[in-house]
């Protein structure tokens, strides 16, 4: 099913991190999730100030280290070493999701096996297989006005992952507002998914044809701009 | 000044049992008490119920007591860099309470601040919230959680002092801080156990009523779990 867009220049990862990275404002707070969204801080503009935020207790945090300056107290929330920039801090747990459940934190940016046309979104377990965990998926779900959600359009056996309703279990409900896939960008309303833009190359039906929710589909529909 | 210093891990420990629930700081490998999951190892006590984010990885961290079989019961957000948890997992030798990271925080925030439970957003519409008391406020829904009770917290600090103050360094800090007076005893272990006077006050992360024992701790590995880097241009 895939191959149907092989001709197309659907974007690739590094595309939907591009292009999530034009919904992050000067004056932002924003927590990125692990995958493709973690990518989207190298496609910021420069000329914002925009903060990150990682869920193990840092505000501010830099690009990774040079070889030889990384620091085992210094993590992020996929474990990875980083850096931190001037005007970073430090806390406790508690704190840090005082800051994602208070609202404080303005963008949250995660991947998804599903997402639902009522906002709903499932992106921790798959029954049957061996399940990590939710980590602070559920909590960032749960509390942050502003989730777009970042993931490829339709799963490895080529199945819509945009669904009239979530079949996993799922993280959060009515909780999406956004989507950036491959194929296109959506906005979740109340009466559906609603196509905003198009990926370089693909046809609104294409997107159609990878969408099984309900695709609210408004006139001219303007392909994205990277 | 009270002190709350004692000599040796083994004292730290001392009380410990089959059976109880313990506390552990860390976020992955990242501010975990190594030496008092050493000294646990060692004592063979099993049973154990373990509150932590994580479950370390083969050969570290609770790892350690995971492959001992010294844990009944594991309550994490993220468990998934361990070989050894997967086979005792999958096999049901081992129990496992998955819940969200916020709410394991803060589940040990009221446990220590002395809040019976409290009302939060995350897992609401879940299998986490199923059997749980939900409420609205103000159009939202709302999950009610309970506040841990555990009967020890092992905690690992930067500095401390005698009196049981505590200075944390960078992002191993993370659940550290929470757990501090959570449990029935707070055993602190420090990189640096430092003069009473020495550290400021205004500069104490974790004032010293809320650990009942501290103690300098050993040889620390201070392992990373994914080491990344980037590559200096000239």
């Amino acid at each position: 099913m895939l191959n149907h867009y092989q001709n197309n220049i659907m974007l690739d990862k590094t595309g939907i991190a591009k292009r999530i990275a034009k919904e992050v404002q000067d004056g932002y707070y924003v927590n990125l999730g692990i995958g493709i969204p973690t990518l989207v801080a190298n496609y910021v503009r420069e000329d914002i100030e925009v903060e990150f935020q990682s869920e193990n207790g840092v505000l501010g945090m830099g690009p990774f280290p040079f070889e030889g300056e990384e620091d085992a107290d210094v993590i992020n929330a996929g474990k990875q070493t980083i850096t931190t920039l001037p005007g970073a801090s430090f806390f406790d747990s508690a704190t840090s999701f005082s800051m994602i459940r208070g609202q404080h934190v303005d963008l949250t940016i995660l991947g998804a096996m599903e997402v639902a046309e009522n906002g709903d979104i499932a992106n921790w377990k798959i029954p049957g297989r061996m399940v990590k965990g939710m980590g602070g998926a559920m909590d960032l779900v749960a509390s942050a006005e502003n989730i777009i959600v970042a993931m490829m359009h339709t799963n490895k056996r080529g199945e819509s992952k945009l669904l009239e309703k979530c079949s996993l279990p799922l993280t959060g409900v009515g909780c999406v507002k956004k989507i950036v896939t491959n194929l296109a960008v959506i906005e979740v309303t109340e009466k559906g998914f609603k196509l905003l833009e198009r990926a370089p190359g693909v046809s609104v039906q294409d997107i159609q044809n990878a969408t099984e929710g309900k695709l609210i589909v408004e006139g001219d529909i303007p392909e994205m701009n990277l | 000044m009270i002190s709350k210093k004692v000599n040796s891990v083994n004292e730290a420990t001392l009380g410990i049992g089959d059976n109880m629930t313990f506390m552990f700081g860390g976020f992955g490998l990242s501010g975990i008490p190594e030496n008092a999951i050493a000294a646990l190892v060692k004592s063979g006590v099993k049973g154990l119920t373990c509150i932590s984010n994580n479950a370390g990885v083969d050969d570290f961290g609770l790892g350690l007591l995971l492959h001992q079989r010294q844990i009944k019961k594991m309550i994490s957000s993220y468990v998934g860099e361990n070989d050894e948890f997967e086979r005792q997992m999958l096999s049901g030798e081992l129990d496992v309470e998955l819940i969200p990271q916020g709410t394991l925080a803060e589940r040990c925030r009221a446990a220590q601040a002395g809040f019976p439970a409290f009302y939060t957003p995350a897992g609401y519409g879940t299998e986490v919230a199923e059997g749980k008391e939900t409420r609205e406020f103000d159009g939202k829904m709302y999950v009610l959680e309970n506040a841990f009770k555990a009967d020890y917290g092992f905690v690992k600090a930067w500095k401390g002092d005698e009196a049981g103050n505590l200075v944390f360094k960078g992002t191993a800090r993370n659940f550290n801080p929470n757990m501090c007076g959570a449990a029935k005893i707070t055993v602190a272990e420090v990189e640096e156990l430092v003069p009473v006077g020495t550290l400021d006050p205004n500069q104490i992360h974790i004032p010293g009523i809320f650990v009942q024992r501290i103690f300098q701790g050993e040889k620390y590995e201070k392992r990373i779990e994914q080491r990344t880097v980037r590559i200096k241009k000239d």
